[in-house]
């Protein structure tokens, strides 16, 4: 067994056992459960729109909580709260360890820290692989159960559309949770990585896209901008004429211009993650 | 017995204006239980993260079993617990260890006798969070000692361990050597120290200032001699064992082994000198320890290692 299978083997088991994953993760599952199917089939039922839902008309609403459904409903979310969440958990699988001391422990262990940190992403990957398994399951129960109650087909999603709709999660939320795991790394400490994470993604790439309307130079930099990437990638896969748009999502890039900068990002993060980790002194 | 396992040459790490470990020539012969031996804030810990490879020293270099300290092929085969442990809080003993085992590519058979060693299988289930400081440290030491590495480095092992740890783990260390695993302690407990090392490395304010083995630090045998006058006395004693001799309370120090006590009395007897006392010093590694750090600095003595 090589170094590369032993250490996100190694990783794997402690995250696994780790209540912060699963909170996470579970809060995913909850939210997307709320906002995709929750809140709209309430809202179709007794005729109300909620905030989530305004101006959508009552066969949109059914619809948008039906298994055909299921690809737009489990990546709608993702730009916005998934990314945020899988950041918070990529910055503190990254920076627990340094204050608990546990790095510094596994790096005399044995493998580089190339391969230990190639290790835990990859095993925050396989958490992030798992969350989308799990939405898809989710999804796939609960929208199967509203269409029998409705008494309207169960038509499920194809296969290509599902494969899209539960790739574009994956990537999206993995670049959230690379970028994460970068931000614990740099910061060493939970509390700043995640805070200034989530300033990130949530306020200063909407304050900057304001600020592009107004400055050419600042409009062009939010192009590469994570989120606009995320957001516009989502966007792309639901199309024109979805169901009034899923929140956060943009349609500022091209789906192929979205997806290249969105793997770019994949690629990029974990590199400067490894770079920094293997020129790092630890204290 | 010879073979160095460990060996540093001119090792220094700077931190901005403050230099933490300057100039260290350290050597480690396998087998041996070395001691490293300083005050809080010598520099011990900070040579051993670089001897582990977790910080890169600013100039030096450091040999771990033959290839360059830090080196991953060096690593796996080097058991450490440095500063402490450190552990996942939410994971149980057995958990941490199993991960750590993982990442040594060792069976879960390992972890079990790790915690067996240290006395700890009956709380393995626990979560780490739960444990006691001494809990805590055993784990850390379990941890060191899995995979039987040849080169196991332990700094400051019996922190926080109440008096029955601190005895258990030292025969727990005088197992080890006896095993033929080479031990490498920081400590700055000199009782411990003089009981189960072989050899000792001084360290104060970063700098190495002695390296020798215990009984030759301790060898220079003291003559406590009270002849008076006393500054007479003193100009004899220098005649006869060299100008190493001190005045202390009104007695003089004379680094002579006990058999040549009579050739002393003799020569202060010669010069019409009376000679009130003559005691072995019985020196302790602490009297040495303290004499060596607290004219701080003096340069470092080593005795050739061959």
């Amino acid at each position: 067994m090589t170094t590369m299978v032993a250490s996100p083997r190694a990783d794997l088991l402690r995250v696994r056992k780790w209540p912060a994953a699963w909170v996470t993760g579970g809060a995913w599952l909850v939210l997307l459960v709320l906002f995709g199917y929750v809140f709209n089939y309430v809202a179709y039922r007794s005729g109300n729109g909620s905030f989530a839902t305004d101006g959508m008309a009552d066969a949109a609403l059914l619809e948008s909580v039906l298994p055909a459904n299921l690809p737009e409903t489990i990546t709608s979310g993702t730009p916005m709260f998934g990314g945020a969440l899988m950041m918070v958990l990529g910055a503190m699988a990254a920076s627990s360890g340094y204050g608990w001391g546990s790095w510094k422990t596994i790096l005399t262990q044995g493998p580089s820290r190339s391969a230990v940190t190639l290790g835990s992403l990859l095993s925050l990957a396989v958490v992030v692989a798992v969350t989308v398994v799990a939405s898809v399951v989710v999804g796939l129960g609960i929208s199967t159960g509203i269409a029998l109650v409705e008494g309207v087909d169960v038509a499920l999603p194809t296969v290509t559309d599902l494969g899209r709709g539960a790739g574009t999660a994956f990537l999206v939320l993995l670049m959230w949770a690379l970028f994460g795991y970068l931000l614990g790394t740099l910061a060493r400490g939970p509390a700043l990585a995640v805070g200034l994470g989530l300033v990130w993604s949530l306020v200063v790439e909407n304050l900057l896209r304001g600020v592009g309307g107004l400055l050419d130079w600042v409009e062009s930099l939010t192009t590469v901008l994570p989120g606009t990437a995320a957001g516009s990638l989502v966007g792309s896969l639901a199309g024109a004429g979805a169901p009034g748009g899923a929140p956060g999502v943009l349609d500022t890039l091209s789906g192929t211009q979205a997806l290249v900068t969105l793997l770019a990002y994949v690629v990029l993060l974990p590199v400067v993650t490894v770079l920094v980790v293997n020129r790092r002194d630890l204290a | 017995m010879n073979e160095l396992v460990v060996e540093t040459a001119g090792l220094t790490k700077r931190y901005g204006s403050r230099l933490a470990v300057d100039q260290v020539d350290l050597t480690v012969r396998r087998g041996e239980v070395y001691g490293f031996l300083g005050p809080n804030g010598a520099g011990k810990t900070t040579t051993l993260r670089m001897l582990l490879g977790l910080i890169r020293p600013t100039s030096g270099t450091a040999t771990v079993l033959g290839g360059a300290a830090g080196a991953p092929a060096v690593t796996a085969r080097v058991g450490a617990l440095v500063e402490g442990p450190g552990f996942m809080p939410y994971l149980s003993g057995r958990d941490n260890l199993r991960v750590l085992s993982r990442y040594r590519r060792l069976p879960d058979t390992v972890v079990d006798d790790a915690l067996e060693r240290v006395e700890l299988s009956a709380r393995g289930g626990d979560a780490f969070r739960s444990y006691s400081l001494g809990m805590k440290q055993r784990l850390g030491v379990a941890a060191a000692l899995m995979g039987e590495p040849e080169l196991i480095v332990l700094d400051e092992p019996t922190n926080g361990l109440d008096p029955a740890g601190m005895a258990s783990m030292r025969s727990l260390v005088v197992d080890l050597a006896r095993a033929g695993q080479t031990v490498l302690l920081s400590s700055h407990l000199l009782a411990e120290v003089q009981e189960i090392c072989h050899r000792v490395g001084v360290i104060n304010e970063g700098r190495l200032l002695r390296e020798s083995t215990v009984a030759d630090l301790l060898g220079t045998a003291t003559l406590r001699v009270h002849a008076e006058p006393t500054e007479e006395a003193l100009a004899v004693a220098r005649r006869v064992a060299g100008d190493e001799v001190r005045v202390e309370h009104g007695e003089l120090l004379v680094p002579l082994p006990p058999d040549r006590a009579p050739q002393l009395v003799r020569a202060l007897v010669e010069q019409g000198l009376d000679v009130h006392s003559v005691r072995h010093g019985d020196r302790s590694l602490e009297d040495v320890f303290f004499e060596m750090t607290t004219n701080g600095g003096t340069p470092a003595r080593k005795e050739k290692v061959s």
